[in-house]
């Protein structure tokens, strides 16, 4: 599964997150292109019990999360 | 985690002492920091308004930029974005200008108000936090001003240039009108409004972001900020002699639904009016655009008299917050209809 919140400003890459992991799935990879982003995505994850790792992508990153 | 409560707490603290030396050295009361109202002055000393006394060129507005650049470059946050949908966000921008200049001050204002004594700020808060939730709503139904796109950088750059053209400008008093408003010195200014705008860059502070993230997720990291600036503030004023408690119920209904409307204006745009100035700083050309809409209410509400003063609430205000919260909600309501319909 995969979110694309590139070019989207706070709070929408959270919500977009958020809905996503409704049905708790194992893992997610969610698409940001600034540090904002990156950090409130993150942030909710781990506040849901998931583990992030990021992975830089020229300007954008890749957030793969993964349930704990 | 900790670290990142920890630095908007840090900022909070810091907007509240950098208000409350501005005020104590000539910034009008309660006003160590209002972007609206700054915005307002910067406004008028373009003469795209002639209001009296309200023509200064706020360095601290400038300064609150350019704190965001410098921050930016050297986090390598700078990045030049925009094309999402910019009309809306003028817009937006417009009618959170028009929402605050009734109930006189933006969002930062209205904490600085209630650390100052000023009890009818507390019906202003509760409109915020109304149009807050409301916004919030819109935003978990699907509501999006769609995505943006990475521009020249050329693009990012031209607002903190113009930034600095209007400082030298104001400095010189090649803009503005003699018979300006209070204000604190123009050095003084400049440079707590440099740490400010860097601080709230590195921090993401935002007075809309407090409430709508607590709404949305249950997150208190923002509002730990503005509750750390309102408690700077009121001990600050407690201990200089500068809390004065006042109340009453007079116009109690248009100042909750005048913060009402900038708190959803707020929430639908993303950011409060600190943090529209903070990312035109990151070169968030939509965020520009933004501030542009401020200029343009501000300008309108004093062209035709729909501003407060300081003891009346006009009725040409009254009617343009009422207009301002339908025109804004039948947008939310027509984007989120789309939005919907899209994703089936």
């Amino acid at each position: 599964m995969e979110v694309d919140a590139r070019g989207l400003v706070c709070p929408q890459p959270v919500i977009l997150t958020k809905k996503a992991l409704k049905n708790k799935p194992e893992q997610l990879d969610v698409l940001v292109d600034n540090i904002a982003a990156l950090e409130n995505v993150t942030r909710y994850a781990t506040a849901m019990k998931y583990d992030v790792t990021k992975t830089p992508d020229g300007d954008e990153y890749i957030l793969n999360l993964r349930k704990r | 985690m900790i670290k990142e409560k920890k630095l908007v707490i840090f900022t909070g603290f810091v907007i509240g002492l950098a208000a409350l030396v501005l005020v104590a050295f000539g910034n009008p009361a309660n006003m160590g920091f209002c972007i609206a109202c700054f915005i307002r002055d910067i406004t008028g000393s373009l003469y795209l308004h002639t209001a009296p006394h309200l023509q200064y060129a706020r360095p601290e507005i400038f300064g609150l930029i350019l704190g965001s650049t410098l921050l930016a470059l050297i986090n390598k946050e700078f990045r030049a974005t925009s094309g999402s949908a910019p009309v809306m966000r003028f817009v937006l921008g417009f009618f959170m200008m028009a929402g605050a200049l009734v109930f006189l001050g933006c969002p930062l204002r209205m904490v600085l108000r209630l650390g100052g004594g000023d009890g009818k700020a507390i019906f202003a808060l509760i409109g915020f936090a109304g149009g807050i939730a409301l916004g919030s709503y819109f935003l978990n139904q699907g509501f999006t001003l769609g995505r943006s796109y990475k521009q020249k950088s050329i693009d990012g750059i031209i607002f903190p240039v113009v930034s600095i053209l209007l400082l030298i400008f104001g400095f010189f008093k090649l803009i503005g009108v003699p018979s300006e408003e209070a204000h604190a010195p123009f050095f003084l200014s400049l440079v707590l409004a440099l740490i400010v705008g860097g601080l709230a860059q590195r921090a993401r502070f935002c007075m809309v972001g407090g409430i709508r993230d607590f709404i949305l997720f249950r997150d208190n990291r923002l509002f730990l900020g503005s509750f750390t600036l309102f408690v700077t503030v009121l001990i600050g004023n407690i201990i200089l002699g500068n809390f004065h408690f006042s109340f009453t119920l007079t116009s109690a209904i248009w100042y909750i639904l005048s913060m009402a409307l900038v708190g959803l204006c707020g929430a639908l745009l993303g950011g409060c009016p600190l943090r529209q100035l903070i990312l035109t700083g990151e070169g968030n050309g939509d965020s520009a655009i933004t501030v542009l809409g401020m200029v343009a209410g501000a300008a309108v509400s004093h062209n035709f008299s729909t501003a407060s003063s300081p003891t009346l609430v006009k009725t040409g205000g009254k009617i343009e917050v009422i207009v301002g919260l339908v025109i804004v909600s039948i947008i939310a309501f027509v984007i989120v209809k789309k939005q919907n319909k899209e994703v089936m």
